[in-house]
């Protein structure tokens, strides 16, 4: 909402020094926010003044333009000039070259004098220009930043305006003007109209208020105006769609008649275009006011006003010549003929006010704020009017609305008004709210005395009735806001000030500290860290394809969340895998020239199963029965925390003395290892197949109980290739969540032999494919209890083995509790499980 | 009989460093010697002279080994002397031998002095051999880094945890009712166009991507028991293209406090308490009437940043209330029992402002620039 500082002066009480930086700071008191300041002298200074056009001699160019040559005074006959800026003429004429041609002489004008600044930093001088000195400028309303139009000058005539010459233009103009732009909560609905603002502007201030509403008269009661029939079918939510319906009729009205420059200026000022008077008027009153009102070309309607629900099929062509189906939830006004607007949204094409208009009917209705609001979404026009009703108007503001765009008809386009008017509807029962005593103190945490309750509520328009309890307070009509004793606490604090609320700082029960869960996270989060990996964070969302592609090791499509309203059409919904981001953060790296990268990031995917949801949802206010509940909980889908990383380039900046590492899929495996010891999980390993990931170097990781808990490996090469990255990156992607439930609770201590360990190493050659660690699996469970560790050291398919096998080196370590191993025992336990490699595995011992 | 000594001990270098010896090769100072009577003082004495002289003059532990072979070794001068008492009369055995005795005792002491003199040389020497230029060090290992926000969103936990509140989580894909119904916004009230909110097909399911983690607050108050403390950090969604200072993905956390006698000086007082364990005992806060679906009465709450670019300045840096008697409802709390104040703060806001971010696009493109450079604290 933009306030200009004229305007809100006529209502309450504005240094006449203050600017719109000082309103503002004011009004930030009071809870409005400061949004922009709108200001024409900013770009814009004189002199500019009024000028008369003594003659004009045309002259034709060679370039095929004809200039005209103009002489034009500016100071009035007689009297000096007193501007003495360099090309400013002591006669009081300026002879200047002007290109337009829409005036004549006797004209008055706009002439930028000699030092004047226009928007854009446009500086008039005296210059030379097709033979002669020019020594100044007419200026057009483009020139003025005033206006669109660029046809040719601004003749003051057409604005109704005869003023004296030399007088200031841009006094009058209303370029002197300023406006505060603040933004306006939901909640304020009255501040989105100078009287609420003006209203605030009292509170935040501490001076008087008056109050526009009581400045205009309007006949108590109407009769015998057009008639109107509130007819709604289909109330929402039970609340009827119109309840209040003021008409009034003036004739006689010049519809082509000039918009009073003062009116201009603060439309403009207001963010406010200029279209006709009648349209003006009513803009100009609902900025005033709130009030939205709308204007009829009478002699269009036909027959009675009826507001009423849409009927299926129904048509409209609404005032931007768009013709939209309608919804039968629609509210209408309607007339014989069919929909003349969308009540409270936009106004219907085939009944405006046009110049040749002489008898208009003005609408001022109140409309439901559900109503306006579907209605609005539905065709998507967010409209002046539309904010307001959507917001709520003060039901009792119509009638006065209404007298006051009838009223600048008569002054301002010549009609007359009618003595009879329609006024139909129910009058809503006002807004009492018992505030006990002490209630505010309360939830405030100080202190109010009974004059300071009393006089907030009154001061911002309730009444309040002290009793024993506490205060009856009525809430005022424009603050649909105020309907609970918080509200009244919410004012009182507003008005009294949020600087007087006293700190004290409460004391939380004991608590129970991190969540073992969340303990565990971070210190996955930071082993990796601390491991060299760095920490990145992705979006969620992704294409179906990419879903596809990382969210089944098989390529069959799985469900996926799908957005309603993606930011982009290509990533419509989200993530099954945090791999395609990460990889889009890899590349995007890679692109900036880090060759070396390890990334990791933690984060949800979205795990659908066929349905999702709930149909119902629970009304405010009221708490849902655990069955309901239930419905909502299980209608969300899995989204499990799940770790991904991405490896590539080397594993270290190569340096002197230093020849780093390729990344490889080792890497990839042994991070995942890493996350596992952190806390406490045994993993197993095997041979696994992803369709992302290389066909023969991928891990396929899973609990000790079978559960899958991810991959890690190379990425397929055809997919390297195609996202463009480098050949030989590795990745892992695991679900953490599962990782953390198999923690262990307790960690049995293991008994600590110091008795002196016997090692021996055994090399088994076995079929090549088969995997080292179920040989190992198999040493273990052959070498019974004494042994104390087994580990692979060395692979080895060179010469002296047979094709297709390999010789696997493993080193055991013997060691009993309670003696020193002799070496035939050791050997014994050895040889054990070496038979039972060779019985399982066909292993022949080298 | 005359002996010869060695004149050099060239090629016998023992060093443990292939690098050229210092000094060059030790020198031996007398060429040929007699052998002294043991019954001489006189040349047994010159013999000691020489053999010191030679044990002095050695310059390395190479050289002092061909000096102690020459001057203590079975052919040495005072070793033939020796053996020559045998031959001597009996009754000049004992002046031979305190001839001799002392004499080859003068040398063995002299021997063992210079052998830890060029011990602790060479030592010495090695050391000095083996310096490397530290400044020309590989980085072996990897520097990894947790992303700031992570790290950001870890220390406003931690704070709240040392206050006794606890940390609560839930889902980003939510229903709408704990994202709006229960949270007091009406179904068609302009307040939830405030919040431009993913919706997720079908529309029947009523799914959203959380605007703000109060959903979690919701569940909280469903879940826990009272009275109940509880910071609720996340990630939250708006449908806000990413530029300098927007982005459709970031990071809440909200603070909620159910109680009995909660008051709005209870929230100041928190957040007073907050903001100087987070930005020093300097830190002030400002509280302004505002409007939230779910606060009555509501605040904004600025704090005052004395370090801000462009000179002290109030900082918005979030919204706070107490929560509206419809949300205690939902909850299925009694709110004339109970009442309780809500705060929430942006976790990108808190790290531009804090940490002089200049663009959003830093924070949320994965730039391993930015995180590498706050490493694992902020």
């Amino acid at each position: 909402m933009r306030i200009p500082l004229s305007w809100l002066r006529e209502f309450a009480q504005v240094p006449a020094d203050a600017t719109a930086e000082d309103v503002m700071a004011e009004l930030v008191k009071v809870g409005l926010e400061e949004e922009a300041v709108h200001r024409p002298t900013d770009t814009l200074s004189g002199p500019i003044v009024v000028g008369q056009v003594l003659s004009i001699v045309k002259e034709p160019q060679t370039n095929g333009k004809t200039i005209n040559w103009c002489q034009v005074r500016v100071v009035p006959e007689g009297q000096p000039q007193t501007l003495t800026n360099e090309g400013i003429d002591p006669s009081g004429v300026q002879g200047i070259v002007c290109g337009a041609h829409n005036f004549v002489e006797g004209d008055k004008v706009v002439v930028t004098l000699p030092g004047a600044v226009l928007p854009g930093d446009f500086r008039i001088a005296a210059r030379k220009t097709y033979g002669h000195v020019s020594a100044g400028m007419i200026a057009s309303v483009r020139e003025l930043g005033i206006g669109d139009d660029h046809d040719g000058i601004l003749v003051l005539s057409t604005l109704g305006l005869d003023p004296e010459v030399g007088s200031d233009a841009m006094e009058l103009l209303g370029l002197y003007d300023q406006a505060a732009e603040i933004n306006v909560t939901p909640d304020r609905s009255y501040c989105f109209s100078i009287r609420g603002v003006a209203r605030e502007y009292a509170h935040a201030t501490g001076t008087t208020f008056t109050d526009p509403a009581t400045q205009v008269t309007a006949p108590a009661t109407l009769s015998g105006g057009y008639p109107v029939t509130l007819s709604d079918e289909s109330p929402i939510y039970g609340n009827p769609g119109c309840d209040r319906f003021v008409a009034r009729t003036v004739t006689g009205v010049d519809a082509t008649r000039p918009t009073p420059p003062w009116m201009a200026s603060r439309l403009r000022l207001a963010g406010i275009r200029s279209i006709s008077l009648p349209v003006d008027i009513s803009n100009y009153v609902m900025l005033e006011l709130g009030q939205p009102t709308h204007c009829y070309d009478q002699d269009k309607l036909q027959g009675g006003i009826v507001v009423r629900r849409a009927m299926p099929g129904e048509t409209l062509k609404t005032l931007d010549d768009k013709v939209r189906k309608l919804d039968v939830e629609d509210l209408l006004i309607a007339d014989a003929s069919g929909g003349i607007g969308i009540a409270g949204v936009m106004g219907g094409a085939d009944t405006e006010v046009s110049d040749a208009t002489s008898t208009v009917l003005v609408e001022a209705a109140h409309f439901d704020e559900v109503s306006i609001a579907r209605s609005r979404r539905r065709h998507k026009l967010p409209s002046e009017a539309s904010k307001r009703f959507e917001r709520g108007v003060d039901w009792q503001v119509a009638g006065v609305a209404a007298q006051r765009v009838v009223d600048l008809l008569v002054e301002l386009a010549g009609g007359t008004a009618d003595d009879a008017g329609t006024d139909v509807g129910t009058e809503p029962s006002a807004v009492v709210i018992d505030l006990p005593s002490g209630y505010p103190a309360r939830r405030i945490g100080m202190d109010f005395t009974d004059e300071q309750i009393t006089g907030a509520l009154t001061d911002l328009g309730a009444e309040v009735e002290a009793h024993d309890g506490g205060h009856t307070v009525t809430a005022p009509s424009w603050r649909q806001d105020l309907q609970i004793k918080d509200d009244l606490t919410e004012e009182i604090a507003r008005l009294v000030g949020y600087d007087k609320i006293p700190s004290r700082l409460p004391v939380a029960p004991p608590g129970s500290g991190l969540s073992r869960v969340q303990v565990q996270r971070r210190r996955v989060l930071q082993a990796l860290a601390d491991a060299g990996l760095t920490e990145v964070l992705s979006y969620p969302f992704v294409s179906l394809d990419s879903n596809t592609t990382f969210g089944s090791p098989d390529g069959s499509e799985q469900p996926s969340v799908k957005l309603a309203n993606p930011l982009s059409a290509e990533l419509g919904y989200l993530r099954r895998s945090v791999l395609p981001g990460l990889i889009e953060v890899a590349k995007r790296n890679h692109s900036r020239g880090f060759r070396d990268l390890a990334l990791y990031e933690a984060g949800l995917v979205f795990l659908p199963q066929d349905a999702i949801g709930s149909s119902e949802i629970p009304p405010l206010g009221v708490r849902p029965s655990e069955d309901v509940l239930d419905g909502l909980y299980d209608g969300l889908p899995d989204q499990p925390l799940t770790i991904a990383a991405v490896f590539t380039g080397n594993d270290s900046p190569a340096g002197a003395n230093h020849q780093p590492r390729p990344w490889d899929w080792a890497d990839a495996l042994d991070t995942v290892r890493l996350m596992a010891d952190v806390v406490g999980v045994d993993l197993e390993v095997s041979q696994g197949e992803h369709q992302a990931f290389h066909p023969g170097r991928t891990a396929r990781i899973s609990l000790r109980t079978g559960e899958l808990l991810g991959y890690a490996g190379e990425l397929h090469p055809k997919l390297l290739a195609a996202q463009d990255l480098p050949a030989r990156t590795v990745a892992l992607e695991i679900n953490a969540d599962l990782l953390f439930e198999a923690a262990p609770d307790v960690i049995v201590a293991k008994h600590l032999s110091t008795f002196p360990a016997t090692t021996q190493d055994v090399a088994l050659v076995v079929d090549g494919s088969l995997p080292a660690d179920d040989v190992l699996s198999t040493l273990r469970e052959g070498a019974g209890e004494l042994l104390e560790d087994v580990h692979l050291f060395d692979v080895y398919d060179g010469a002296g083995i047979e094709a297709g096998h390999k010789s696997l080196a493993f080193a055991l370590r013997f060691r009993a509790p309670d003696r020193t191993l002799t070496a035939d025992e050791a050997s014994a336990s050895r040889d054990a499980a070496v038979h039972l490699a060779a019985e399982r595995h066909g292993a022949v011992q080298r | 009989m005359k002996h010869l000594l060695p004149t050099t001990t060239e090629g016998m270098n023992i060093s443990m460093s292939d690098s050229t010896q210092p000094g060059g090769p030790a020198h031996a100072t007398s060429a040929v010697v007699d052998v002294p009577s043991p019954l001489d003082a006189e040349a047994i004495g010159a013999t000691v002279d020489r053999a010191l002289g030679d044990i002095a003059a050695a310059g390395d532990l190479d050289a002092l080994k061909q000096v102690r072979i020459a001057h203590t070794g079975d052919k040495s001068p005072l070793s033939l002397a020796n053996r020559g008492i045998g031959a001597l009369a009996k009754e000049e055995k004992a002046a031979a031998g305190k001839n001799i005795g002392p004499a080859r005792g003068r040398i063995n002491a002299a021997l063992a002095t210079r052998t830890t003199e060029l011990e602790a040389e060479r030592d010495a020497r090695i050391l000095v051999e083996e310096a490397v230029d530290v400044t020309a060090a590989p980085h072996r290992r990897r520097a990894g880094a947790r992303h700031p926000l992570s790290t950001l969103q870890e220390r406003v936990s931690d704070i709240f945890v040392g206050m006794g509140w606890e940390i609560a989580e839930g889902p980003e894909l939510e229903s709408e009712w704990f994202n709006f119904d229960a949270l007091n916004f009406k179904p068609d009230h302009p307040a939830r166009d405030m919040q431009d909110t993913f919706f997720v097909e079908p529309p029947e399911a009523h799914l959203l991507l959380r605007t703000h983690t109060s959903p979690v607050q919701v569940r909280s108050m469903l879940e826990r028991p009272l009275p109940l403390y509880v910071l609720c950090p996340g990630k939250v969604f708006r449908t806000d293209e990413l530029d300098a200072t927007h982005t459709p993905v970031f990071h809440q956390f909200e603070g909620l406090a159910i109680d009995r006698n909660l008051s709005m000086a209870d929230l100041r007082g928190t957040l007073e308490h907050f903001a100087r364990l987070m930005f020093g005992d300097d830190a002030q806060i400002r509280l302004r009437p505002n409007f939230f679906p779910f606060t009555e009465p509501s605040a904004e709450l600025d704090i005052w940043h004395p370090g801000a670019k462009g000179g002290p300045q109030w900082i918005e840096w979030g919204g706070c209330g107490m929560v509206h008697p419809n949300v205690l409802r939902a909850a299925g709390i009694d709110p004339e029992e109970f009442s309780g104040f809500a705060f929430g703060m942006g976790i990108e806001r808190t790290l531009m402002f804090r940490n002089e971010v200049g663009d959003m696009r830093d924070m949320i493109e994965g730039d391993v620039r930015f995180s590498e450079h706050f490493g694992m604290e902020i």
